[in-house]
């Protein structure tokens, strides 16, 4: 039931093969990945990710914007992978973009000019993973807090390194009996 | 104190009864010997106003444990003050993280003496299974705590225990507004 649009998006923004694997390129800036769990997915270079949301949002009828977050891949060339959902509230289907960046400058650009509900999801994701969103006008820390070093969810942050607020007291025992 | 009685001096006398003129005398609470500290920790122990710094899933084992099935009422901590200026039982009933660390230490330094500190399930006494960037691992390391209560939730009787044993705590603690003037 989803299919015709599917098929729609897939020649619109990706004109060749569905189902491919090889990173986009700037000879085919956008790669078709398939139906991926009743996603269809795309994969695109940075450069290409306003224009097709755009296109998204406009030609397509996705008007709900679902998340942004990342995936670190240590120890690869384009460190960080960078996913959008979005999600079409009259054909009730999902689609999903993902783009990589390099670990030197992991900058994305923001969506803020397109949903306002992405002000929220850039400021966790840039939180999180430390990804620059360009043209979001408040990348303050959302969830962390002033002060804090580095970013706990990329796969370098020591897992139990904390970061107190508050000066720790000498461990106490029990007081009663 | 807790199970101990107050050693109440009944004079058991009845003077002239029956008698014109004389009135019988009530045989009874004239007059009881105890200790002050006892005294005024008697007081406390049964008008602890508890101050829900709730932060997490474990609210819903405290409203459990307040509500009508379980009732801390009955152990004379019932009535919830939602101002620590008030209160003298800080119950802080869930994960604490770290940006909330502050804000704890805040509300605990704005409640007047005599207080006491219960955590409240195993997040507030240990971190439990947090260990990581977030989460304060314990509540003792930044307020003292006189009463801990681990379970992810505990059981209402655990925090009906813990209350009697906070109890039994203040009733035979130090309490130093007693001096020579009273």
């Amino acid at each position: 039931m989803t299919a015709p649009l599917f098929d729609r998006l897939r020649e619109q923004l990706s004109p060749g093969e569905a189902g491919q694997e090889g990173q986009p390129d700037a000879a085919t800036p956008v790669v078709c990945r398939g139906v991926q769990h009743g996603v269809l997915v795309f994969a695109l270079t940075p450069d290409r990710l306003l224009p097709v949301a755009r296109r998204l949002r406009d030609e397509f009828g996705f008007d709900l914007f679902l998340d942004v977050t990342a995936v670190d891949w240590p120890g690869q060339a384009l460190r960080f992978e960078v996913v959008h959902h979005f999600y079409s509230t009259t054909d009730k289907v999902r689609v999903r973009l993902k783009m990589r960046v390099a670990e030197q400058d992991p900058t994305v650009d923001s969506l803020t000019a397109l949903y306002g509900a992405a002000g929220y999801m850039e400021r966790e994701c840039h939180d999180m993973y430390g990804i620059v969103f360009r043209g979001n006008p408040d990348l303050r820390p959302i969830l962390l807090y002033e002060g804090f070093v580095g970013h706990p969810l990329r796969k370098d942050y020591p897992k139990q390194k904390e970061q107190p607020l508050v000066p720790y007291l000498p461990p106490q025992g029990a007081l009663v009996r | 104190m807790y199970g101990k009685r107050l050693p109440i001096v009944d004079t058991g006398a009845v003077v002239g009864a029956g008698q014109p003129g004389q009135r019988e005398k009530p045989a009874t609470f004239e007059y009881l010997t105890t200790r002050k500290d006892e005294l005024v920790g008697w007081a406390r122990k049964f008008s602890l106003f508890p101050y829900p710094f709730v932060t997490a899933c474990c609210a819903m084992e405290f409203m459990a444990v307040s509500a009508s099935q379980y009732d801390t009422d009955r152990f004379g901590a019932a009535l919830p003050r939602f101002s620590p200026r008030q209160a003298d039982l800080l119950m802080v009933v869930g994960t604490v993280t770290q940006k909330q660390a502050p804000i704890l230490l805040k509300v605990y330094e704005q409640m007047c003496e005599p207080k006491w500190v219960m955590a409240f399930g195993v997040c507030a006494s240990t971190g439990g299974f947090y260990q990581n960037y977030a989460s304060l691992p314990g509540i003792d390391r930044i307020i003292p705590v006189d009463i801990y209560v681990p379970g992810c939730p505990p059981r209402p009787e655990m925090v009906i225990d813990g209350i009697t044993r906070l109890q039994e705590k203040i009733a035979n603690g130090r309490h130093p507004i007693i001096n020579e003037r009273f």
